[in-house]
């Protein structure tokens, strides 16, 4: 499932919500993704993520999808917050559910790369300078490629 | 057709979106494109660097050679930046 929403999460909630009476569950994986307060030399105050709405679910679906069909998952899960986030605040949660603990972790993996990569939100941050749009870093594409060149 | 101008690409364009009617023969997003870049400053700096201009069709990632028409909603947007860092 995929919610995008503007509105916190509550981790305990969501994980016992997402195993509720399955126990084909072996191995749940679970990522949480926070604001940090600091980028480079700047303090950064918060940041707001903007999205396409249009497109973003659709691209989320595809992904979740896609780690479904490589990994034999019983459940998964991700959540990812838009608007306006102070540091510390949670952005982004991923749980995978499987029998066994490499397919949830894999999964797990797989999902937050492929998001960074594919799925339409952008950061603007806050710094004492002024707004600023955080650029993509390369680093991202290449974990997300890891798994193209794995087939 | 509509065009989109999200993130630091609406900034650049000095518009988040408009209405166009490019001349016939403009039927892919790279035609569209090299179209667009004349019609502005804004645009002309929105698309300037096509390395890190991402480009959807109907809400789906569209590589330069995708057909458009009458009708479609061409979003323009930079590389994303979603999730934790």
């Amino acid at each position: 499932m995929i919610r995008v929403q503007e509105e916190d999460f509550d981790v305990g909630k969501e994980l016992a919500d997402l195993r509720a009476g399955n126990t084909a569950i072996g191995g749940i994986a679970l990522f949480v993704g926070t604001v940090r307060g600091e980028g480079g030399e700047a303090t950064i105050g918060a940041m707001t993520l903007e999205h396409y709405p249009a497109m973003t679910e659709r691209e989320l679906e595809r992904i979740e999808a896609e780690a479904n069909e490589r990994w034999p998952l019983e459940a998964s899960l991700v959540i990812h917050r838009i608007g306006r986030l102070e540091p510390g605040a949670q952005i982004v949660l991923v749980i995978t559910a499987s029998a066994h603990r490499q397919a949830a972790f894999e999964a797990c993996e797989f999902l937050m790369d492929w998001l960074k990569t594919k799925a339409p939100f952008w950061k603007r941050e806050e710094t004492p300078d002024g707004e600023r749009w955080v650029e993509a870093r390369a680093s991202d594409d290449e974990a997300a490629a890891r798994w193209s060149q794995e087939d | 057709m509509r065009i989109l101008y999200l993130a630091s690409l609406r900034t650049k364009a000095g518009t988040a979106s408009e209405e166009v009617n490019p001349p016939p023969g403009i039927d892919t997003v790279g035609a569209l494109i090299d179209w667009l870049r004349t019609q502005g400053p804004g645009h002309a700096a929105a698309l300037a660097d096509l390395a890190v201009v991402r480009v959807a069709v109907n809400q789906d990632y569209a590589k330069p050679d995708a057909t458009v028409c009458a009708g479609d909603e061409i979003a323009f947007f930079p590389p994303v930046t979603g999730g934790a860092r």
